[in-house]
């Protein structure tokens, strides 16, 4: 993929976390301040599709934006090869996307 | 450090005295340091003209037209890329001065850079002007005030003195980042109408050593001696690269 590609998809990703960071802290804010408990919160999320449409596309947001930060990192500062930098962050993305999904069906979906 | 004293420096100036430190050597080196008096209207182009004349007449720099017009005597004074013949020494608010040759580029000996590379990377930006005309042709209309000729206009000064590169970051970071003169350029070809050679322009402008690379930290635009703005070149440059994704031509 060009890099003209890879910095509009890093600078649209940015566009859509950067409200949804907000939601995400507030949400947790406004659901701890009571003393909740994991249980009482997965009782409230779960079976929720808006939470679960929500979190699938900030997972998916997530996992393209940070890789490319951690790519241009990579090749700049640790002088790493266009195709090393390219290796970890498409590993990292991987990652990010499994262990996010994973979180997302297990928060809002029936339980894992 | 060595450290060298003019002899015969006259009494009456003793009060006032600059504390220079030179760098001589290539990529490996060391400082010389020199006390020469400190004048009234004095600018760091004079301050290393003295030590060449009359304390170290081995000392290589680079100069040309003294009067801001050439950009021949760029140079990292105090850690900041400048024109020396437009620096004044009591601009620096400093009786210490520390002068190295330009960052981001080889060094050749003492205070003189490599431009070389700098060159090449202003020519991979496909900044090549391409005309369809030619000498019998009737000059082309330009509207002056058309939005193109404008934005234009903003960038079209650069006299490619190296100041910009040698302080960008991602410059320093990155060999294959053509960098923010080169971009600038390429800016004010993509705004040209007359420019027969815009897909190859966008396509070294855009490419992978091309402006998504910037990181819009500025520097070029506080650095740059006349006041253009390769940062807002560069912006320029990443709207038509998002546009170009989108089918939306330039």
């Amino acid at each position: 993929m060009s890099e003209t590609r890879l910095y509009a998809l890093q600078r649209l990703s940015a566009v859509l976390m950067a409200p949804m960071v907000i939601t995400h802290l507030i949400t947790i804010m406004i659901a701890v301040r009571g003393g909740l408990t994991a249980e009482e919160i997965l009782a409230r999320t779960q079976g929720f599709s808006l939470w679960a449409v929500f979190y699938t596309v900030f997972v998916i947001a997530v996992a393209i934006h940070a890789p490319l930060g951690l790519r241009k990192i990579l090749i700049e500062w640790m002088k790493a090869s266009t195709r090393i930098a390219n290796g970890i962050a498409l590993i990292l993305s991987l990652a990010v996307l499994a262990l996010g999904l994973r979180a997302v069906i297990a928060v809002t979906g029936g339980g894992v | 450090m060595n450290t060298i004293t003019m002899p015969n420096q006259p009494t009456e100036e003793k009060q006032n005295l600059l504390t220079v430190n030179v760098w001589r050597g290539g990529v490996e080196g060391h400082f010389d340091q020199f006390t020469i008096p400190a004048r009234e209207n004095q600018t760091i182009l004079d301050v290393v003209t003295e030590i060449q004349q009359r304390h170290d007449a081995s000392l290589s720099y680079r100069f040309a037209c003294r009067v801001g017009v050439c950009g021949s005597c760029a140079m990292t004074v105090n850690g900041r890329a400048r024109w020396t013949c437009r620096t004044h020494v009591r601009s620096l608010k400093s009786d210490t001065i520390t002068i190295e040759p330009l960052s981001n580029m080889p060094k050749i000996k003492d205070l003189a850079a490599d431009l070389s590379g700098f060159i090449d990377k202003w020519g991979a930006a496909g900044s090549g002007f391409r005309s369809a005309r030619n000498r019998h042709d009737p000059p082309a209309q330009v509207d002056p005030n058309s939005k193109k000729r404008k934005a234009a206009n903003d960038a079209i000064e650069c006299i490619n003195c190296g100041v910009c590169h040698a302080s960008c970051d991602v410059v320093k970071w990155n060999d294959d980042y053509l960098g923010p003169a080169a971009l600038n350029r390429a800016w004010t070809l993509v705004n040209d109408e007359r420019h027969t050679g815009m897909a190859e322009t966008l396509e070294a402008a855009l490419g992978s050593g091309g402006c998504s690379n910037c990181h819009s930290q500025g520097n070029c635009m506080t650095a740059c001696p006349i006041g253009l703005s390769p940062t807002r070149s560069i912006a320029g440059l990443k709207k038509v690269s998002l546009l170009a994704m989108l089918g939306v031509k330039p």
